[in-house]
């Protein structure tokens, strides 16, 4: 067991360090203004929770935060997916988009619940996703979760499989729109 | 004025966050399957999280408490889906079958 | 000041519903999901008792609360499926 382990780790080491030698001269700059957006905003964080501000604790502040994006940053952890700066603000008009979706779903959800012999009628079905990326996929999942009424069960390869509470919330989902604005906010055609 | 304004503001947001918490605990009782009750926790996740917080942010003015308050909808919008997803997924894998009321599962698949 | 208490009183009870379901679930896993309902409930709870009290500080808590109770959830929902906690996330075929 531990010998695996081991394996597994050394192996793991080496494709980051192929990741490394292949993303040197594809994203230089990227990575730079990933690091210092997260030093934004980890600074804002820091500021927001410590209440104090006084020179030296905030200078505190700075110093950690900045060595913890100086960590990061040799760590090569901020890449695309955990720091996604490049959606930019096409994911906040996005979120503008979903919090309406989330509204009209949370008073068909309470319908339901209050009149279930009316309106309820779960159904389990697949559908076909669009996006390329990880994180695409991800989003457009989590969007499904995150919208009550509809909860995604498994999400495999661009399968995903969605339990719906009631006939609205399933044929939202099958029309399809919130695939393309998904697919829309990646730029992914 | 515009303090008597506020307080209404934050009386109807709290008390339609009350009541959606209400309609929540109701449908975690009622509802027949777990698949179904997951909805409704979720329900209580965005929501009527989003309805009080705001009602409270309201009253707090424009103060650290108020992006505190914004911090957690936040914090609760981007973690809420992440549970759900491994709840529906862990119990169907477990298998777990959902009851289904008639149409689907004929069509797709 | 009253709408504070209101508020707090019907957070109660939705708690309270939530663990008579924690009770009566036929399933595990419907306890983990009133588990997770109730903390997020207790996060609204803290909220509502800081302004309550007229100690918006307690906002840090909540905070704190809510990312404790998705890290909680999804600890003991990977000891269900795996039957530990060691190791990482992959599927049991991955690492055996």
């Amino acid at each position: 067991m531990a010998y695996t382990n081991n394996d597994h780790q050394t192996c793991q080491i080496r494709t980051a360090e192929t990741k490394v030698a292949v993303g040197a001269d594809d994203g230089d700059t990227q990575d730079l203004l990933r690091t210092i957006s997260l030093f934004l905003v980890l600074m804002a964080v820091w500021l927001l929770l410590s209440g104090h501000y006084t020179p030296l604790i905030t200078g505190f502040g700075i110093v950690s935060c900045l060595l913890s994006a100086l960590i990061a940053y040799r760590m090569d952890v901020i890449d695309r997916e955990s720091h996604p700066i490049h959606l930019g603000p096409r994911i906040i008009f996005y979120w503008g988009w979903l919090m309406a979706e989330i509204y009209k779903a949370n008073l068909d959800v309470a319908k339901c619940i209050l009149f279930p012999k009316k309106h309820l009628r779960p159904s389990m079905f697949t559908e076909k996703v669009t996006q390329k990326s990880d994180l695409g996929k991800v989003i457009y999942a989590n969007s499904i979760t995150l919208t009550p009424g509809t909860v995604t069960v498994d999400l495999d390869g661009d399968i995903v499989m969605v339990h719906a509470l009631t006939k609205a919330s399933a044929d939202g989902v099958k029309s399809g729109d919130m695939d393309r604005r998904v697919t829309a906010v990646m730029e992914e055609a | 004025m515009i303090d008597l304004l506020l307080d209404i503001g934050t009386w109807i947001l709290l008390i339609a966050g009350s009541i959606l918490l209400l309609i929540t605990g109701l449908g975690l009782l009622r509802l027949p399957d777990l698949y179904t009750r997951i909805h409704a926790g979720g329900m209580a996740d965005t929501l009527a999280t989003f309805l009080i917080f705001v009602g409270l942010s309201l009253q707090s003015g424009f103060s650290l408490v108020t992006v505190k308050l914004l911090l957690v909808i936040v914090f609760v919008f981007f973690t809420s889906p992440v549970s759900s997803y491994a709840l529906a997924q862990g119990s169907f894998v477990a298998g777990l079958k959902p009851k289904l009321d008639g149409f689907s599962e004929e069509e797709e698949e | 000041m009253t709408i504070y208490a209101i508020t707090a009183i019907a957070i109660l009870i939705s708690i309270a519903m939530a663990l008579g379901r924690a009770i009566l679930g036929p399933t595990s896993y419907d306890r983990i999901l009133s588990a997770n309902a109730i903390g997020t409930k207790t996060v609204l709870l803290i909220g509502v008792m800081g302004f309550l009290a007229g100690r918006p500080d307690f906002l840090d808590l909540a905070l704190v609360y809510s990312l404790v109770n998705f890290i909680g959830t999804l600890a003991v929902l990977k000891y269900f499926k795996f039957g530990t906690l060691r190791g990482t996330l992959s599927k049991p075929a991955d690492n055996p």
